[in-house]
């Protein structure tokens, strides 16, 4: 590989990583004031003007409270599950495309991180990955209550996981590719967003990335009034808040893959046709991009404060006895659509 | 070549860890490396789809399932079975039949056709569902039937007969 790409795509992921970082800290921020508006009441707002300096705070507090490693723990694995849950949290964007080419002087950079062919299975294995941070991280705990909600973070995590690859796989019958940026290039304009034609498909990728990110109304790993904390109960200080951080970036992440597969990633209405030179396009689709995927965290949050939590054999019923099937009869009901529509018109 | 043997050594290497770790857990830990040097090998032979693949159904699905069932049970030293010395000689006799079996097999074995042999393309998606539903669609039919019966029996054991309900 030649340096200057090296160079290039060292800078990108910086910066890419250092947004998701900054969008997590602020997601801390805006949950507490989603839920402050939503129950009428003002929510953090000492710290700073309008509380803005609140994430630093919660920052600085956690690296300097006492860490407590349990005497039963298994001390190597115990450090390891929020190091997992972190890396795996992490490295899941690098394949979303977060923008067209920007051609600066002769010089084109494409704004996506690695554009591989198998973009899409890129995904899911990580997600996949992400269970054993929670899962290593409450066995090694050796706490009665961490294990349990290890152990139902897995198997939600596996439940789910099937149901949102079945939805998936009716979207990639129409779309043709696994690479996540042929699948934006596809979405241009308005009209030719998936969302469209896959809406009982996006329906269940919601409900599935709901349930992938441990969010209520399926936080069972977490439920405070069963498991005390669930599987991170003996976690403190800065590890705690790892699990924590990174289920907030898996929000984000989830967030911009919903805007992106199903809401057409940076495209937006009337894009070629206000005579913009390519790079204002490209970088009006960014912050139409980041805007998409702020309403989907925004989203996430209504939910949170809107839905009670279900319990462990509902949750179990919805995925495997709901999700599934109706994601079946979707993939029969696109493949149906497509000979259909390939025969008569 | 030298990232190959590397790669290689560390397979090897957490396969040996995954037999001689005392705690259940922890020998599944390693497999889960194992399968993810696989992974790596995979790459390395430009098999995207294959190791994609394999990194999501080994390590993200059966390995999980593997440490759910570990967890659950909570095996350690003590309620672990003694097993026999009459028992582990057979294992041992077990396990070198099978390797003999497998040596003579890749002896015999012959890499043939247009497919296999000068196109290293192949293991790209494209073209590895071209071939896939075409040349091997039998084949790969049969093997989605085995499944389907692995998974009709799994259920019928896990079922509860009803006449002990």
């Amino acid at each position: 590989m030649e340096s200057a790409l090296l160079l290039e795509k060292t800078i990108l992921v910086v910066v890419v990583f250092a947004i998701t970082l900054f969008i997590a800290m602020y997601s801390t921020l805006v949950e507490r004031k989603v839920a402050g508006f939503m129950q009428a009441r003002f929510g953090p707002d000492r710290a700073g003007p309008f509380g803005l300096l609140q994430p630093l705070a919660d920052g600085g507090k956690f690296f300097f409270k006492e860490e407590i490693i349990p005497a039963g723990a298994h001390k190597a694995l115990f450090i390891a599950g929020p190091t997992i849950a972190m890396f795996t949290a992490c490295i899941s964007s690098a394949v979303i495309p977060w923008g067209q080419e920007l051609t600066i002087g002769e010089k084109v950079f494409t704004l996506q991180v690695a554009d591989i062919n198998v973009g899409v299975l890129y995904i899911f294995g990580v997600v996949a990955l992400g269970v054993y941070g929670i899962m290593i991280g409450g066995w090694a705990s050796n706490n009665k209550y961490a294990l349990m909600g290890a152990v139902r973070a897995a198997s939600q995590s596996i439940s789910y996981e099937i149901g949102m690859g079945l939805s998936l796989i009716a979207l990639l019958m129409i779309t043709g590719t696994l690479s996540l940026k042929e699948i934006v290039a596809q979405q241009e304009g308005f009209v030719n967003w998936n969302i469209w034609v896959q809406p009982l498909g996006f329906l269940i990728f919601l409900v599935c990335a709901f349930a992938e990110c441990n969010r209520v109304p399926f936080d069972l790993a977490e439920c405070e009034t069963e498991l005390i904390g669930g599987y991170n109960v003996e976690y403190s200080s800065m590890k705690l808040a790892f699990y924590m951080f990174a289920e907030y970036i898996n929000m984000f992440v989830s967030s911009s893959l919903m805007a992106a597969l199903y809401f057409g990633g940076y495209n937006f209405p009337f894009m070629y046709d206000l005579g913009l030179s390519q790079n204002w396009i490209t970088i009006i689709g960014v912050l139409v991009f980041f805007a998409k995927i702020l309403a989907f965290i925004f989203f996430f949050m209504w939910i949170r404060w809107t839905v009670p939590r279900f319990r462990y054999d509902q949750l179990m019923r919805l995925g495997w006895k709901i999700l599934i099937p109706l994601a079946v009869a979707n993939i029969v009901l696109t493949g149906i659509a497509t000979i259909v529509k390939d025969t008569y018109f | 070549m030298s990232v190959f043997y590397f790669v290689a050594f560390l397979s090897i290497f957490f396969a040996l860890m995954t037999i001689f770790a005392k705690s259940p857990v922890h020998s599944v830990l390693y497999l889960v490396i194992t399968f993810f040097t696989f992974t790596v090998h995979y790459i390395l032979l430009n098999a995207q789809f294959l190791a994609i693949v394999n990194f999501i159904v080994y390590m993200g699905a059966i390995m999980v399932l593997f440490l759910f069932v570990l967890m659950l049970l909570n095996l350690n030293k003590d309620t672990e079975p003694l097993k026999s010395n009459l028992v582990k000689v057979m294992g041992v006799i077990a396990g070198l039949c099978l390797l003999v079996t497998l040596a003579g097999s890749f002896r015999v074995l012959e890499v043939t056709g247009p497919d296999a042999v000068g196109n290293t393309e192949i293991g790209l998606v494209g073209n590895l569902g071209k071939v896939l539903f075409s040349e091997f669609l039998l084949p790969f039919e049969i093997s989605s039937i085995l499944l389907l019966t692995a998974m009709v029996g799994a259920v019928l054991l896990a079922k509860n007969d009803p006449k002990n309900a």
